[in-house]
C-alpha cells in the first residue's frame, strides 16, 4: 500500500457564535493548513470537505455552498458525511484519495457552523428519529445519550462521579489550547451539582454548541518529504456501521468502534494497542463517550475506562494521555471540525509541536477516533511518524 | 505555545452582537406525508386491534421488532408475524426534564427502551413510560403497555399511551 502523510494542520478557534460565515470559516483553515507547510492552492490536487447536517445551516447542498471557502473549485471534490464521524472519515477519505495512486496532494477541509439554526441547532436532529414509530412520541436527542449512558452504568456499576473526570480533566487540558471555547478548572462536584438536563446527563456532562472550522493536507510520500522534514504518516483506517434500529443494540458497548478499531490495527500491524499506541483522541461530545470509546478501542476492558480515569493513566502526564487537546468537552464540538481537530491534535503530538499540550514521552503513535450518525458508526485513523 | 502550531482567530459573538451584526432570518416550512411501508403499515394496523406485533426469519430463526419486511442479516424476506408482549422489562431509561430547545418541562418524561417478552434477545423499542414515580423507575423493571381505548386508537405508536410498571 502507497504511503500517505499528513503534512499540514490549522484551524481557526472554536467560539459559541462566530461572525465569519461557513465559507469564511472553511477558508481561514484551509489557508492556515496550506500555509503550515507552505504550500499554495494550485499545489492541490484535490478536496475533501466535510460538514454535518444541512439543516444546521439552513443551506441545501451544503458542500457546494462552502466548496470555494475549501479551495475546491476547478478541483475534484468530495463531501464526507457519517454525522459526528465525519471529520476524521473525510480524513480516511482524503487517504484513500492519496492511497489509490488518483492523487498526489489532497486538502481535507471540516466545518461547521451550529449557531444559525433557531432556536436551537438540536432542532436540526429531530429528524433522525424513525418517522412511523419514534417522532410521534416527541422525542429529543439527549434521551439517546442519556439512555446509553444509563445502560454503561448500569452494566458496570458505575456512578456519575466515576465519569465526571473526564469533563474536569478535558477542560483542564483545553487550558492550554489556543482555539479552546471552554477550558478551565471545574470539579467533579461542579458536574454533579450542574443543572440535570436528562438523567444522567448534566449540563457539565456535554460539550457545547460550537463554530469553527479545521483543515489538513495529506500527501503521497515523494510530495511529503518535499514539503517536510517531520511527515506524520497513516498507518491505518477503520470505519463500521452497526444497525440503525439503535434500540436493538446493547448500547453499553460500542461494538461498532471495536470493529473500526480492529481494522486499523490490522493495517497498522497493532497487536497490543494499549502498549503501542501513545496517546489517544476518542470522541468525547459527552464525557462517558470518551470512557465508552476507550473501551470500543480495546485500549481498556470493558466497564473498566473509568478506574484508569481515577488513576490518572488518562492524563496529560499520565500513561495513556486522552484527548490531552481538551477534547470537543473543553476545545468545543463544531460537529464535523471536531472529528478532524482530533486527527490534527495527533499530528501536532507526534511532531512535538503541541506546545503547553505536549505529552511527555516522546509519543511515536498516536490515534484519533470519532463517532456519529445514530450513535452506530466509528471512524478511527492510527498515525505514526 | 508552539509557534509551528496554526491557530487563526475568528470573532467570537455575543448574544447582544448577533443580533446587532448585518443578516437575515429566515422560516423553512417543510410539510411530508410519509407511507408507512408494508411492515410498519401491518405493525400499526395490529396497534389499533390492540396488537403487538413482529415479524419472524425463519433463517436466522429471530424475531424482529421492531418489525421489517426483510431480515437485514439473511437479507431475504421476512416469513410471517408474531404478536410480542404486551408485557417486558426496561433495558435502559432516562428521565428527561428539558424539551429539544432547553426549555424546562413542567413535567419530566421518562423515555425508555423497552425489551418486549416474546421478541428475541436484545430488541427492544423506544417509549414512555407512565403511571409511575420517575424515581422508582430501574432498569431490568417489569412493565406493560397501555393501549388507548379502542375508538381513540388511530394506527399509531401513540396508540398505546406508554408502558406502565407490571404491579
Amino acid at each position: 500500500m502507497p504511503r500517505v502523510a499528513v503534512v499540514g494542520a490549522g484551524m481557526t478557534r472554536f467560539v459559541r457564535r462566530a461572525e465569519e460565515t461557513g465559507k469564511e470559516l472553511a477558508w481561514k483553515a484551509a489557508k492556515a493548513a496550506l500555509d503550515s507547510c507552505e504550500l499554495t492552492l494550485e499545489k492541490v490536487d484535490a478536496v475533501v470537505l466535510a460538514s454535518a447536517p444541512d439543516a444546521f445551516d439552513g443551506v441545501h447542498m451544503k458542500g457546494e455552498y462552502l466548496s470555494d471557502g475549501a479551495g475546491a473549485w476547478r478541483k475534484p471534490l468530495i463531501r464526507s458525511y457519517v454525522g459526528g464521524g465525519s471529520g476524521v472519515f473525510a480524513a480516511i477519505q482524503g487517504w484513500y484519495h492519496v492511497a489509490s495512486g488518483l492523487f498526489d496532494t489532497v486538502l481535507v477541509v471540516a466545518e461547521e457552523k451550529m449557531s444559525s439554526a433557531q432556536p436551537h441547532p438540536q432542532g436540526a436532529f429531530l429528524t433522525i428519529f424513525d418517522n412511523m414509530i419514534e417522532r410521534p412520541l416527541g422525542p429529543n436527542l439527549l434521551w439517546i445519550f442519556a439512555m446509553e449512558m444509563n445502560a454503561y452504568m448500569t452494566r458496570y456499576g458505575l456512578e456519575k462521579k466515576d465519569i465526571a473526570l473526564v469533563a474536569v480533566k478535558n477542560k483542564k487540558n483545553a487550558k492550554d489550547h489556543p482555539a479552546a471555547l471552554l477550558g478551565g478548572d471545574i470539579t467533579v462536584e461542579d458536574v454533579l451539582n450542574s443543572e440535570v438536563l436528562a438523567w444522567p446527563v448534566q449540563r457539565l456532562d456535554v460539550s457545547p454548541i460550537t463554530d469553527g472550522a479545521v483543515a489538513i493536507v495529506m500527501a503521497a510520500e515523494h510530495v511529503a518529504k518535499r514539503l517536510t522534514d517531520k511527515p506524520v504518516w497513516v498507518a491505518g483506517v477503520g470505519w463500521h456501521l452497526d444497525t440503525a434500529y439503535w434500540t436493538d443494540r446493547d448500547l453499553h458497548y460500542p461494538r461498532y468502534v471495536e470493529y473500526a478499531a480492529r481494522m486499523a490495527y490490522e493495517m497498522a500491524g497493532i497487536r497490543e494497542p494499549r502498549k503501542e499506541i501513545h496517546v489517544v483522541e476518542p470522541y468525547d461530545p459527552f464525557d462517558y463517550k470518551e470512557l465508552h470509546h476507550l473501551e470500543g478501542l480495546l485500549l481498556f476492558p470493558p466497564g473498566k475506562a473509568p478506574e484508569a480515569a481515577r488513576d490518572g493513566v488518562l492524563d496529560r502526564d499520565g500513561d495513556l494521555p486522552s484527548c490531552p487537546s481538551g477534547g470537543l468537552l473543553g476545545v468545543g464540538n463544531p460537529i464535523a471540525a471536531a472529528g478532524l481537530m482530533k486527527v490534527a491534535e495527533i499530528f501536532w503530538q507526534l511532531r512535538g509541536e503541541a506546545g503547553a499540550r505536549q505529552v511527555p514521552g516522546d509519543p511515536r503513535c498516536g490515534l484519533a477516533q470519532a463517532w456519529g450518525d445514530l450513535m452506530q458508526v466509528a471512524t478511527v485513523m492510527v498515525l505514526r511518524r | 505555545m508552539s509557534s509551528a502550531e496554526r491557530v487563526v482567530p475568528v470573532r467570537g459573538l455575543s448574544d447582544s452582537e448577533f443580533r446587532s451584526v448585518p443578516g437575515t432570518e429566515a422560516r423553512v416550512r417543510a410539510e411530508y406525508s410519509w407511507d408507512a411501508g408494508y411492515a410498519m403499515g401491518t405493525f400499526l394496523k395490529g396497534l389499533k386491534e390492540g396488537k403487538i406485533l413482529a415479524t419472524t426469519c425463519r433463517t436466522c430463526g429471530r424475531t424482529l421488532f421492531p418489525p421489517r419486511a426483510f431480515c437485514e442479516e439473511c437479507f431475504r424476506p421476512t416469513d410471517g408475524w408474531k404478536e410480542v408482549g404486551p408485557t417486558g422489562h426496561v433495558y435502559t431509561f432516562s428521565i428527561c426534564y428539558v424539551s429539544w430547545d432547553m426549555r424546562r418541562l413542567a413535567v419530566p418524561e421518562i423515555p425508555a427502551v423497552i425489551r418486549l417478552d416474546g421478541a428475541s434477545p436484545g430488541m427492544g423499542i423506544l417509549h414512555l413510560l407512565g403511571e409511575v414515580d420517575p424515581s422508582r423507575v430501574e432498569v431490568g423493571m417489569k412493565v406493560q403497555a397501555v393501549f388507548r381505548p379502542p375508538e381513540e386508537r388511530r394506527g399509531a405508536i401513540t396508540d398505546v399511551l406508554h408502558f406502565r410498571p407490571v404491579s
